[in-house]
């Protein structure tokens, strides 16, 4: 039950402090959760100085706005970019992996694919991981408004396109499509005059938002059988304030925090109604799902495939270790198909079995064995074009070398007796029952010589099996 | 159970208790495969210049636009009076000459986008350029014809590609047979999931995953097995097309279940310094599929191949300042095999005057093409997995 609380609301458990978690009563699991993530989060800052240069300028304000950068710059600021952004992704799988904050992380990783962008500068990209990192339990209009006034999104969905004489559709259509109200819950003519509101919003060099007057059409727009001189907040006012986007958001969680197959309607209106009329308090429906009884209920446990760096997170969590080439985290969420920033497209990743085929699978497999016995990480993600502008070639072959610290492990395990050991750590590992666990298949291969040995060995075995993919 | 009594039970006996026709279908050549006929896609990623690969040898405004880039008619291997092939694809030139290559010019879709990446995604889902589909075009030809039938659709890379992807079934990626067949060998994988669950419920993801490990394991006993039956003596390229092509080829020759054959080549984005580039990728293509159709032909196999290439998209006309041409958006489309109906040019050279935003109009929509493959060879209902009704074109 715990176990579940913590992978649906976090990363899984923190082997170090199980045996602490465990021994407190069930009803102040989630306070405890949640208190944990109240503190506001401190930012990340990758941005090179060479890059900050470029984008921010020394000189005053005014000028920076209509400042362009010349082809040379923009070569450099790509390079410097991706170099950035790479940190950038490493620097927030640490903070997934260590924080106690794990509520306020999951949900970032939630939002970040919601408003999935993809966008090859730093700045912008981190300026938009942090409004959705300070928002991520916070409001859900306050998120929606950030996201949209970002540079990242603004540039992804060529709203810096969208103007009076030509107005660009696509920014219109998405927040409407995507992000609040989902399909069949608006026309074509809704988008149309929705895109016209939001004419003229644009962003400096340096990502802060900028309303150029010049660009947007002042006349009356009808939208959703309102008619009116409206401006782009008001569209997302009026986006806010029809049940849809509340039940919209309320179903996407609900595949996200607890079943992906299973989705009672009656559920899905009752945790929107209660969204909305809170105002779009995240907290509020989330407390709504962890505090329910069918949170818990056996049809909606292990039935989530855990997503690539979910899944990861969860074995760093699991096993502490030191990882000698922090970078070959990055050749993983390739292979594996998730690449924190580099979403599919604006849609976001799509889950659940979409994780999974052959190659991927056999990866996930093989990752504890991979660490354990310092093999090659013989698999390479395809090339990406946009990002290497035809500068492709294969790359090396990394190793997912680490130090693991067994010591957590063996504190947990070390006096269990060897009988019950396999069906503990069973327990520990895995979202679904041990009933059907193959345990003479398990013992055979395992290995015997200390305790040691076997506490080792059927941890990374019970970890490379169907069963762990799954929470 | 001992455990020698587990490393006796290899991957295949798992397989038949997942999936009782398994072993079945593997054992009847052409039992399962529609109809014998292999399609062969060969991804140019990165957007590859389709105006220097067919060139247009006539038109002036080619010339015009591309000063430095243009390839002269007399430098390119004559096709037509109109059109010409780049110096480097000599090998597909005498496949044009016996009859087995075709050229459909001004490929592209509504809306075109020109971020690779989207790009792709919408070549490879097969959708509208404003919807989001989570399966591939061949995914849902593996779902809707394919379904526990591994190893149907083989796509020559270490990860799979979103055009494979059905909702149920998919693709099998490996770049070699022997390393896909060495990763999965581990007794323990085969020993677990013979341990495993011995009702599987696909609503159950836990079970989801058990029967796609069975079947890679199978599937990948099943490769290795046929990859040494009947290998190709045929000389290829040492290049990585040239390798992808060969594995291909001894599958091939082995009669095996396999309908779509996936292989990639790149990167064809060449904003900078284009024909050097351009030409050393051609040159792996070139030498690849000279020596895939020779072998192919010598084997008697050229009938029931159909290779395609496609590009994400085509580039703009103009040459750019850095010897190089930027993203654009239709593009040709090159089809290479015995069994085609049409050869030769099957639509006009494209239109250079009629520009938009100073790229090529599609003219034909690329899921025309699609609902031709999957209609008129592969024997499949396009319009349930394109999701809308295209006219099939007649070159199969």
């Amino acid at each position: 039950m715990l176990h579940h609380l913590l992978w649906r609301f976090g990363f899984g458990p923190r082997t170090k402090s199980w045996t602490a978690w465990s021994a407190l009563p069930q009803e102040v699991w989630w306070p405890k959760l949640r208190d944990e993530s109240l503190a506001a989060p401190q930012h990340f800052d990758v941005a090179d100085n060479a890059v900050k240069g470029l984008l921010m300028g020394v000189g005053e304000l005014g000028k920076m706005e209509r400042r362009e950068l010349d082809k040379e710059q923009r070569k450099a600021l790509r390079k410097q970019s991706k170099e950035d952004l790479q940190n950038l992704n490493l620097l927030w799988l640490e903070e997934m992996t260590h924080t106690k904050a794990q509520l306020r992380e999951k949900m970032a990783l939630f939002w970040h694919g919601h408003f999935a962008s993809r966008n090859i500068n730093i700045l912008y990209q981190q300026q938009l991981l942090a409004v959705i990192r300070e928002q991520a339990l916070g409001n859900f209009g306050d998120l929606l408004r950030g996201v949209s006034k970002s540079a990242a999104m603004i540039s992804f969905l060529n709203n810096q396109q969208n103007k009076k004489q030509h107005p660009n559709e696509n920014f219109a259509r998405e927040v409407m499509e995507l992000f609040t109200l989902g399909r069949g819950n608006y026309t074509e003519n809704d988008i149309k005059e929705a895109a016209r509101a939001f004419t003229g919003w644009n962003h400096r060099l340096d990502g802060e938002f900028v309303f150029r007057k010049w660009d947007h059409d002042t006349g009356n727009k009808t939208i959703f059988g309102k008619t009116g001189a409206f401006g782009g907040d008001e569209v997302l006012d009026m986006l806010l304030e029809k049940r849809e986007t509340a039940w919209f958001i309320a179903r996407k969680l609900y595949r996200f925090l607890v079943n992906e197959q299973h989705i009672p309607e009656d559920r899905i209106r009752w945790l929107g109604d209660r969204f909305y009329d809170s105002g779009y308090k995240i907290m509020r429906i989330l407390e709504d799902i962890a505090r329910s009884d069918w949170f818990y209920a056996p049809e909606n446990r292990g039935c989530l495939i855990k997503s690539p760096v979910a899944l990861w997170v969860g074995i760093r969590r699991t096993l502490p270790m030191e990882l000698a080439d922090p970078e070959s985290q990055l050749m993983l969420q390739k292979a594996l198909g998730q690449i924190l920033f580099y979403p599919p497209n604006v849609a976001g990743w799509a889950g659940g079995k979409n994780w999974i085929d052959s190659s991927s699978l056999m990866l996930r497999l093989r990752i504890p064995q991979l660490i354990y016995l310092n093999q090659e990480l013989d698999v390479q993600g395809k090339a990406d074009d946009d990002q290497q502008m035809g500068q492709t070639g294969r790359g090396i072959n990394r190793r997912l070398t680490a130090d693991i610290d067994w010591k957590p492990a063996m504190d947990m395990f070390s006096q269990v007796p060897e009988q019950d050991l396999m069906e503990k750590i069973g327990g520990f590992l895995w979202s679904v029952r041990t009933k059907n666990l193959p345990k003479s298949v398990v013992e055979a291969h395992t290995q015997h010589q200390t305790k040691a040995d076997r506490i080792q060995s059927t941890i990374i075995q019970l970890m490379a099996t169907p069963e762990y993919q799954v929470c | 159970m001992l455990r020698r009594d587990f490393l006796k039970s290899g991957s295949l006996a798992t397989a038949a208790l997942w999936m009782p026709g398994f072993l079945k279908s593997l054992e009847t050549p052409g039992a399962v495969s529609v109809n014998g006929r292999k399609l062969v896609i060969i991804q140019l990623s990165g957007g590859n210049d389709g105006l220097n690969t067919i060139i247009p040898v006539r038109n002036d405004i080619y010339y015009k636009e591309r000063p430095r880039l243009g390839i002269k008619r007399e430098q390119a291997l004559s096709l037509t009076d109109e059109a010409g092939i780049h110096p480097a694809l000599s090998g597909l030139k005498s496949l044009w000459d016996d009859g087995s290559m075709a050229i459909l010019n001004s490929v592209g879709y509504p809306n075109p986008d020109r971020s690779h990446f989207r790009s792709m995604d919408i070549w490879h889902s097969g959708s509208p350029a404003d919807a989001y589909w989570q399966t591939g075009w061949l995914g849902r030809y593996l779902d809707a014809h394919c379904a526990g039938r591994p190893a149907a659709a083989l796509e020559l890379d270490d990860t799979l590609s979103l055009a494979l992807k059905g909702e149920n079934t998919k693709g099998l990626a490996f770049q070699d047979v022997k390393r896909l067949y060495e990763s999965t060998r581990s007794a323990y994988f085969a020993d677990y999931v013979a341990a495993g669950p011995k009702s599987p419920n696909d609503e159950k993801p836990v079970d989801y995953l058990y029967k796609t490990m069975a079947e890679t394991l199978s599937s990948a006993d099943y490769l290795f097995e046929q990859s040494k039956k009947q290998p190709t003596q045929a000389a290829y390229p040492p290049t990585g097309l040239g390798r992808d092509l060969k594995t291909i080829a001894s599958l091939i020759l082995a009669d095996t279940n396999t309908s779509v054959y996936y292989a990639s080549l790149g990167s064809f984005d060449t904003h900078i310094n284009q024909d050097g580039q351009q030409k050393r990728l051609f040159e792996e293509l070139n030498g690849a599929m000279a020596a895939f159709a020779a072998d192919m032909k010598a084997n008697g196999k050229w009938q029931e191949v159909l290779v395609v290439t496609f590009s994400e998209f085509g580039r703009r006309v103009a040459q750019n300042a850095s010897g190089g041409t930027d993203h654009g958006t239709a593009n040709n489309m090159m089809l290479l095999g015995g069994g085609l109906k049409q050869e030769g040019l099957l639509n006009p050279m494209p239109d250079l005057v009629d520009l938009e935003e100073g790229d090529v109009k599609f003219v034909v929509d690329f899921r025309q093409v699609y609902a031709t493959l999957l209609q008129r060879w592969l024997e499949a209902d396009a319009q349930k997995i394109l999701n809308t009704s295209f006219q099939p074109l007649l070159f199969v």
